[in-house]
């Protein structure tokens, strides 16, 4: 079907000039040619894209780069003990990360990594992204699978014991940055990957996950302070038997952002948290969470824990979707989305949808809006709290549920702190 | 300690009056008891007092040590030494007990202009009050309030006044929703904190509370005033004869 002239003439305007990488190794090359043949057929997003209501993808059509003031350092995990990949104005930073090697941990760039002809990323790259769009088209996606030059590339053998961290910084406020990372957590192997940092005043960004059975996943995002921020993110993950995936992202203001999260939980037994806390403070501030998991196994369970705090005319949108294949029988989905208003001007548009094809499941869901309960700020009110604070302790209660999904309490902890900072320094 | 002159308060979404004058001085370490059927305004007093939203004060005054407490926001009044211990505490899910307890202690402190307390010495200050008052520990690492039974509930307010300290304390149907064992213990907590710079003004439907905590003056408060005042017998003749009796006599 031929795309909408309005639609195929956007695709032209932000694609006019860009090439797909050169060099690389045939497999590479045949990757993001077909991308880019995807992406043309496709067409970037409209507006009035089923799944672009609630989010203009304006800024992400732009043809030329935005402008964005270079934010204050905003410090990352710097109390955990990692093993950092800087990422400047979207290339690899050598000088400011650590040597890349790691006990269990096969690492290396994603540009390096593309220009072999045998690597285990053959296989890999831009196949969960084309089967996370069999029922959805993500271009932004497509876009990075086409475009991506750099990003980093993990294979986990073992338990690694240190949490990689990628870290996004940069020195012009108009970097665009598109980065690609390549994760394969192998039988019984487990890996935490954590990603911080300013990146970009438009950044995208797209992670391919698969787990093989057994193997364990965590990814811990902070996503903050560069309010300029304008970032398009995906993560696709793949699951084996009893096999986890958690990921949590806490988002911090950013005045545009959309986070896509596809998982498919292929083997039994396996396990998919999703979560994320998101504080907008404006009408400039716009977060977007969108979500799609597929069960596609027995006994598999997930979660989607999100959670937005918004005032002074910020929007949040959360779209989250569960899919039970025919023979995903006793799987256990949960859902939840909500919001909390802290004034009246703010906005919350929620899309939950279920689609259930098996018999023996057990899937719930829920979305809630409210503003700060009276009740209890007066309670905190009356035992000396001033206000302001009073609203602070509600609002990390409020983020709590989401918070709880991170399972290591160091990362939990410095998670907090971050927030608390944040809404202490908005007063 | 606490005086109140003439207070006319109306709910400031309707054109009700719920207070129509209320005269009352308590004391320096004294015990006042206001006791009076539903809806004479008994819980409305003591919202007032400690400034919660949704009441206009048309009339009248309520002094704390000198100081006008109703032009003041609840947390000034906390700080100035005023606590009320509610009805129904409020369930918080999500904020520690123990962050809560030191946020509001230290809040306190900064608004009086003293030093705050490190965690370190919050937590022995709270360990010692704890123990005071029978209280497990195990509570204070609890969700303020969330899965408290009634008399948990009850028994947190108490420590958060054992931990704050108010010279003022307002106790609102402290004995709702205990049976005989909580509203003993309650009620203990309350009388470890009595002292002579320490007042206290004890709401209740029911004689029963002032078993355990006896009052110095009993108020009778009906139609948004308080209409007679006695010694803790007059407690005892309202348990025996009812409010009605009462009433008939006054009009």
């Amino acid at each position: 079907m031929a795309l909408a002239q309005a639609k195929s003439d956007a695709t032209e305007a932000r694609l006019s000039g860009m090439q797909i990488p050169e060099g690389g190794a045939g497999w590479a090359r045949a990757a993001r040619q077909d991308a880019l043949d995807r992406l043309t057929g496709m067409g970037l997003p409209q507006r009035r894209d089923e799944y672009w209501r609630f989010t203009n993808p304006a800024e992400f059509l732009k043809p030329e780069t935005p402008r964005a003031e270079i934010a204050l350092d905003a410090p990352g995990f710097d109390d955990t003990d990692v093993l950092r990949v800087v990422f400047t104005d979207g290339v690899f930073d050598a000088e400011a990360s650590d040597a890349l090697s790691q006990e269990g941990l096969e690492i290396e760039r994603f540009a390096d990594a593309v220009t072999k002809h045998i690597h285990w990323i053959k296989g890999l790259l831009g196949v969960l992204e084309t089967a996370g769009q069999d029922r959805v088209d993500r271009p932004f996606a497509t876009f990075n699978t086409a475009f991506a030059e750099d990003g980093v590339v993990l294979r986990a053998t073992g338990k690694v014991s240190k949490p990689v961290h990628v870290e996004y910084r940069r020195s012009d406020d108009t970097a665009e940055a598109v980065l690609r990372h390549m994760v394969r957590v192998e039988d019984g192997a487990e890996l935490t990957l954590l990603e911080s940092g300013v990146g970009a005043s438009r950044l995208n960004t797209g992670l391919e996950v698969d787990i093989a059975d057994r193997g364990v996943f965590h990814h811990v995002r902070m996503q903050g302070r560069d309010h300029e921020r304008r970032a398009a993110t995906h993560v696709f993950a793949r699951l084996g038997e009893e096999s986890t995936f958690k990921s949590f992202t806490l988002s911090l203001n950013g005045m545009m952002t959309r986070n896509e999260v596809i998982i498919t939980l292929k083997g039994d037994d396996a396990v998919a948290h999703v979560a994320g806390a998101a504080l907008g403070d404006g009408r400039d501030f716009h977060h977007d969470d969108t979500v799609f998991i597929t069960h596609d196994a027995v006994n598999c369970e997930s979660r989607q824990v999100f959670k937005k705090v918004l005032r002074n005319g910020a929007t949040g949108v959360f779209q989250g979707k569960i899919l039970v294949q025919p023979d995903a029988q006793k799987t256990d989905g949960y859902q939840i989305s909500q919001s909390l208003l802290l004034d009246e001007d703010a906005n919350f548009l929620a899309k939950p949808e279920l689609e259930i094809y098996a018999d023996d499941v057990q899937c719930s869901h829920g979305s809630t809006s409210g503003a700060i309960d009276e009740t209890a700020l007066f309670y905190l009110k009356s035992r000396g709290i001033p206000e302001d604070k009073a609203q602070d302790l509600l609002v990390l209660a409020f983020v709590a549920e989401a918070l709880a999904e991170i399972e290591d309490e160091d990362l939990a902890e410095t998670l907090r702190t971050q927030l608390a900072g944040w809404l202490e320094r908005r007063r | 300690m606490l005086k109140i002159s003439g207070l006319k308060v109306k709910l400031e979404e309707e054109d009700k009056q719920i207070l129509k004058g209320v005269d009352l001085e308590v004391g320096a370490g004294q015990v006042h008891a206001i006791m009076g059927p539903n809806g004479s305004g008994k819980s409305t007093l003591s919202y007032v007092l400690s400034g919660r939203d949704g009441y206009e004060v048309t009339e009248g005054s309520a002094e704390l040590e000198g100081v006008d407490l109703l032009d003041m926001e609840p947390e000034e009044r906390a700080a100035a030494g005023l606590f009320l211990a509610f009805q129904y505490p409020v369930e918080i899910p999500g904020v520690g007990n123990m962050t809560f307890l030191r946020t509001a202690y230290n809040a306190q402190r900064k608004a009086r202009g003293e030093e705050e307390a490190s965690a370190a010495e919050f937590l022995k200050i709270v360990r010692e009050k704890a123990k005071d008052l029978k209280i497990d520990a195990e509570m204070l690492k609890r969700p303020v309030n969330v899965g408290f039974s009634g008399g948990e509930k009850k028994r947190n307010e108490i420590l958060q006044m054992a931990v704050l300290e108010p010279k003022m304390c307002i106790l609102d149907e402290t004995d709702s929703g205990l049976d005989v064992d909580a509203m003993k213990l309650v009620s203990d907590g309350v009388n470890a904190l009595r002292n002579e710079g320490r007042s206290f003004l004890v709401i209740t439907h029911y004689q029963r509370l002032l078993d355990h905590i006896t009052p110095d003056v009993v108020h009778i408060m009906a139609n948004g005033r308080i209409v007679k005042s006695g010694g803790p017998e007059l407690a005892l003749e309202v348990e025996k004869n009812g409010y009605a009796d009462l009433m008939d006599e006054v009009q």
